[in-house]
């Protein structure tokens, strides 16, 4: 919690300067996407000090004096992509710019993404010019717990200056690509009993950090450490389980252990959608696109307007890649979805405050409304369309990105 | 003799099987109503195709174009009917890739090894190619050589070649330069010494020609058959197309440098930093067929890709293609490329050229596929609106006359949207361990 509060208080001290200097912005937008309700035609937003002043119809607000205007043919919140590994997995994909999978041990949930995060990683800005504003991004797929992600606005030149939380959640893996990248665990069951051992030992070390009397403490041990904030709820596990018995293992871990569960990836969840909707999990679901080998052999275009049918809250990611593309770009898959079944709106909400409420930055993020953060993305046309550009995009009431992409 | 008899079986199997399929096939069709877009000349609102054979009778407005009286009339309100895709670039099919025992080839044909029953075809009817460029590698300066196939429904491979003669030329010869061929020995290390090798091979094929040419008729001067050297003569006399895997600004010139030293016909794929060569290229008269990647980077070499370089190598009169380099891009959303060429640009009119015509180009088979003109054969795709929206789906996919994916049917609808054991899944492992794009 100390770690925490070290963190938000820099982030102020980081911001402070830019508001003063901060401009205030009007945007007019043909269609405006708030994210909070029906679409507003000539909709308005007023952007005062990194913040959104008043969101509403062209005929209730009136533009201030001085206001920079900008307009538009469609307005959204700034996207978010609820998993992604950029920042930590560069760009060049050479050793120096590769930090999003630790292969030393597979159980390190210590490794902290903070410690990791390029916020000048070129993939950042790649993503922020799609009007991709926040990322919830980190240690990637492939270990049975390969360390934390963060969640981070594409936006600032260290990683504090975008931080929203620098411990979101507990990346975990169930499934054969853990098989790839170690000697051991050389299969599922054995690679599960080893988590189940660590949970186990974490708990352990709860037990015995709660005894009144320190000096009977253990050691500080840094691993216990985060596991047991995963164990009190404080931290969720993202457990990455691609085929049907992988999101069943995961859901009986969390029964054993109560931790809180986001499932990611799910190719195969559209196959036991009822026990996932009676576990009352998330699912950020696989890239539509993603490439149907391995573990992912059987995922669909359907999948997310399955799942959305069904009733199971679901966010879109950028995944990872050890090829190519380096990242993803969550507008281009949600696109995908609605063209394979998924609803309009469900997708706009799925890219903007169900992620956001997913990594419960909903008090900062995920629509436009008064007092949230202006990220804002401006369009010439249907966000989903290929041929489509994003014109304009605001990061925290800030113009980061003017070039048509 | 044994050539000559299997040519022979191929006939009459082929002629088995066009009295077996379907009735659609001999009988003069008329598909109307429908938006055509014939890719030659401009697009038709009320447009009829009018097919027989397998082959284009006819095609134009419904102004302009007689029905015949037997016709069978299947009417297409409110859907769009352009050419069947040719992907000039793709790795369907489980060719196996290529083989890592030598940096060089171009004796080893992915002809055999294609397996016809590959899931992989079926996701490509899905995404409505059907003319497709199949390539070994590409981890080597010459990976082998490639085949061009027809997305036919098939029992051998035979049934899918394009150029029905199974002597003859029945693809190209893959090439790669740059990060990819560069590995520990016996490859090269360094580019300057991956050119070096390509030219002393090249070289090499040269004086093989020239001892063929002396010998003349007389076999008794004939070198020893080198079934290297026989493809190679193939590339030098221009009758095989090389197709050069290339990246970066200075291998892109490099792949020029030696088709010009050699007088081959080539290709550049790929073509990350073709933008900042597009007058060289155009210069050059070599032809690109461009891959779209949703983020630039995975290698030092693609760091620079942008989703501009069709409207900069278009502008600068290129002829312009796009590829799936399936399973690197999905052979299902092929037309997605040709959209974000639009947005990166480029011309309609020559974005949707780059994923029929100007591929058809590239595999020497504009005379067969790639538009929908009189004579030509009869492979088209009907679209739920138009091709460059991201909401339009395949629904109908024809070879030479015969439907090979029809989104209607729950087993070709699978193949489309995946699902439980629709794909196996090894094909891209093998491209992935390869590393190769």
């Amino acid at each position: 919690m100390k770690a925490i509060k070290i963190f938000s208080g820099s982030l102020v001290l980081l911001l402070a300067p830019l508001a003063i200097c901060a401009q205030n912005h009007a945007i007019l937008a043909a269609k405006l996407y708030t994210s909070e309700g029906p679409v507003i035609e000539n909709g308005v937003v007023l952007v005062s000090n990194g913040k959104i002043e008043a969101v509403g119809p062209a005929t209730s607000i009136t533009v201030p004096e001085g206001y920079e205007v900008h307009q538009a043919a469609v307005a959204t919140p700034g996207f978010i992509d609820a998993h992604s590994v950029v920042g930590l997995a560069g760009i060049y994909n050479q050793k120096h710019d590769q930090d999003q999978l630790e292969k030393s041990s597979p159980i390190q949930p210590e490794l902290r993404a903070i410690d990791a995060y390029n916020a000048r990683e070129e993939l950042v800005g790649y993503l922020s010019a799609f009007g991709i504003t926040t990322v919830n991004t980190g240690h990637a797929p492939g270990a049975l717990i390969s360390g934390q992600t963060i969640v981070v606005k594409t936006a600032g030149e260290t990683v504090d200056e975008g931080l929203i939380n620098p411990m979101a959640m507990v990346a975990m893996t169930i499934g054969s690509s853990v098989a790839d990248n170690f000697e051991k665990p050389g299969t599922r069951a054995k690679g599960v009993s080893m988590l189940r051992e660590a949970f186990v030992a974490a708990q352990s070390y709860e037990a015995k950090m709660a005894n009144k009397d320190s000096t009977k403490h253990p050691e500080r041990d840094l691993a216990k450490e985060v596991l047991v904030k995963v164990l009190k709820k404080e931290v969720p596990a993202l457990i990455t389980a691609q085929s049907a018995r992988d999101i069943i293992t995961a859901i009986r871990l969390r029964d054993e252990f109560g931790f809180e569960l986001i499932i990611d990836g799910g190719a195969e969840a559209y196959s036991v959608m009822d026990e996932i909707l009676a576990a009352k999990v998330p699912v950020i679901i696989h890239p539509t696109m993603i490439r149907t080998y391995g573990d992912t052999r059987h995922a669909t275009f359907i999948s997310a307007g399955q799942l959305h049918k069904a009733g199971i809250p679901i966010a879109f990611q950028s995944g990872y890649e050890g090829y190519v593309p380096k990242t993803r770009v969550v507008t281009f898959e949600a696109a995908v979805a609605v063209a394979n079944g998924l609803d309009y709106q469900a997708a706009m909400q799925a890219l903007t405050l169900d992620a956001a409420k997913l990594l419960k930055i909903e008090n900062r993020v995920g629509s436009l409304k008064v007092g949230k953060d202006a990220d804002i993305a401006l369009y010439d046309g249907d966000p989903f369309e290929y041929t489509t550009h994003v014109m304009k995009v605001f990061i925290d009431g800030k113009v980061v990105s003017s070039e048509a992409r | 003799m044994r050539r000559i008899y299997n040519a022979v079986m191929h006939t009459l199997f082929c002629v088995f099987i066009i009295t077996l399929s379907g009735t659609l096939f001999a009988q003069v069709t008329a598909f109307t109503d429908a938006r055509i877009i014939p890719i030659v000349g401009p697009e038709i609102e009320q447009g009829v195709l009018i097919i027989e054979n397998g082959v284009i009778l006819n095609v134009g407005s419904a102004d302009d174009v007689k029905i015949p009286e037997d016709a069978v009339v299947i009417s297409l309100p409110g859907k769009v009917l352009m050419p069947g895709l040719v992907d000039s670039h793709s790795h369907i099919g489980n060719g196996d890739g290529g083989d890592a025992s030598s940096p060089l080839h171009p004796d080893v044909r992915i002809f055999d090894a294609i397996d016809v029953h590959s899931d992989t075809f079926k996701k490509a009817r899905a995404g409505g190619i059907t003319t497709v460029n199949i390539m070994p590698g590409s981890g080597h300066l010459m990976s082998g050589q490639t085949i061009y196939l027809k997305l036919r429904p098939a029992t051998t491979v035979y049934d899918m070649l394009l150029n029905k003669d199974p002597n003859g030329i029945l693809g190209g010869m893959k090439m790669a330069n740059g990060t990819n061929p560069m590995r520990a020995l016996p490859f090269p290390g360094t580019r300057a010494k991956s050119a070096a090798m390509v030219r002393s091979l090249f070289v090499k094929a040269q004086g093989y020609k020239e001892k063929v040419k002396l010998a003349g008729d007389d076999a008794s001067k004939m070198p020893d058959r080198d079934l290297q050297m026989e493809a190679l003569v193939e590339v030098l006399e221009g009758k095989r197309m090389v197709h050069n895997h290339t990246h970066r600004h200075d291998d892109i010139m490099t792949s020029i440098r030696l088709s010009q030293e050699f007088g081959y016909r080539m290709v550049l794929h790929h073509v990350s930093e073709g933008w900042k060569v597009a007058d060289e290229i155009a210069a050059a008269g070599v032809p690109c067929s461009i891959i779209v990647i949703d983020s630039p980077g995975g290698k030092l070499e693609a760091a620079e890709l942008r989703f501009d370089t069709g409207m900069i190598l278009e502008q600068a009169g290129v002829d312009v293609g796009y590829h799936t380099d399936d399973g690197i891009t999905d052979s299902r959303v092929f037309l997605r490329s040709a959209a974000f060429g639009v947005r990166g640009g480029m011309s309609r009119a020559k974005a949707l050229e780059a994923v029929t015509l100007a591929n058809a180009r590239m595999l020497d088979a504009d005379q067969k596929v790639g538009s929908l003109e009189t004579g030509k054969d009869a492979d088209f795709i009907i679209l739920s609106g138009d091709p460059l929206s991201v909401y339009t789906i395949v629904e109908q996919t024809w070879v030479e006359g015969q439907k090979v994916f029809d989104r209607a049917n729950p087993d070709d609808l699978k193949f489309a949207t995946g699902g439980l054991d629709v794909f196996r899944g090894e094909h891209y492992n093998h491209h992935v361990d390869f590393n190769n794009n």
